[in-house]
């Protein structure tokens, strides 16, 4: 069945409790992102065919469409909830986590855990974020940088899409 | 390939599945029918929930995707079934403190243990206060038990 890697992706994941971060499975990643690319390649190909007159197809295409969907939403929860755990670690290790827990993430995910603890203002000066460490902002603005922080700690995570 | 019938996974039912134009029709499964409702509606509190599910109210809600003339029985069922089991569920979970709680959540579905889990961590949070432990520093628990398997969750 379609999505069947990106699903065992999350299974695994869903598996390992207490807080536990199994192995970024690179490989298994990147047959599941093979597998959007050739559906989506597929699609290409028959929308043109079917914009041509071959509607017997459409029904076909809807089909790949949902696989596509059902790929990109368990790729998207996995890396998600491996930030989540991260992020989760990073606050009760401290800013060092122990190098087994590190064996065990991507290289982008530790380029995202190390800036996860430094934060811009507006006026340009960046605050170190330790445990208990407080800090106040009557700025509109930080919420604002924070989420489109994230969103680039998502999309450096290597994930890209075609919008299909 | 009208007429075929297949099994296929809930996603692909939903994507494929449109009220306008009857692309597939979907059977409810049997657990949803009126024969177990009705068994249901007798004594909802005796049901072994994750033997019959797990998701049984996750998969139940799902259901109602599908513009099944019997959604509004189904959905009624799902809702007395919540409501007459959930008293059984709160007071238990309330009540056991420090025990061994595997036959109180063995026939509960994965929502009814996500409660009753939700509902031992208030007990726990709240006699640890009691005890003026709140206020300890301790080691985080998350450190400590790091890797070590936790007894696992009965699978279906």
């Amino acid at each position: 069945m379609a999505g069947e890697r990106a699903a065992g992706l999350v299974r695994e994941l869903h598996r390992a409790a207490g807080g536990h971060l199994p192995p970024f499975r690179v490989e298994e990643l990147r047959q599941a992102l093979e597998e959007m690319r050739a559906l989506y390649e597929q699609n290409q190909a028959d929308v043109s065919e079917a914009k041509a007159g071959r509607t017997d197809l459409i029904f076909l295409i809807r089909f790949r469409h949902c696989c596509l969907l059902r790929n990109q939403r368990c790729i998207l929860a996995y890396l998600y909830d491996r930030l989540l755990r991260i992020r989760a670690l990073r606050w009760e290790y401290g800013s060092v986590l122990p190098n087994t827990i590190q064996f065990h993430m991507s290289a982008e995910e530790v380029r995202c855990l190390r800036d996860y603890g430094e934060f811009e203002i507006d006026d340009g000066t960046t605050v170190l974020l330790k445990k208990n460490s407080q800090f106040c902002s009557t700025s509109q603005v930080l919420p604002v940088k924070l989420l489109a922080h994230i969103a680039n700690c998502l999309h450096g995570s290597g994930l890209q899409f075609s919008s299909a | 390939m009208q007429g075929t019938k297949l099994e296929i996974p809930l996603w692909l039912a939903k994507g494929l599945h449109d009220s306008k134009r009857r692309i597939i029709s979907v059977e409810l499964p049997k657990i949803y029918k009126e024969a177990w409702r009705t068994v249901f509606s007798a004594d909802a509190t005796v049901v072994d929930l994750h033997k019959l599910g797990p998701y049984y109210y996750g998969f139940g809600s799902q259901l109602l995707n599908f513009d099944n003339p019997e959604n509004p029985e189904i959905a009624q069922t799902l809702l007395q079934t919540f409501i007459s089991r959930f008293r059984h569920i709160m007071d238990s979970s309330q009540n056991a403190y420090n025990e061994d709680t595997s036959v109180l959540v063995a026939r509960l579905d994965e929502l009814e243990r996500a409660l009753f889990q939700a509902g031992q961590k208030g007990l726990n949070d709240f006699q640890c206060w009691e005890k003026g432990q709140a206020s300890q520093i301790t080691a985080s628990s998350l450190v400590q038990n790091y890797g070590k398997r936790k007894f696992p969750e009965m699978d279906g």
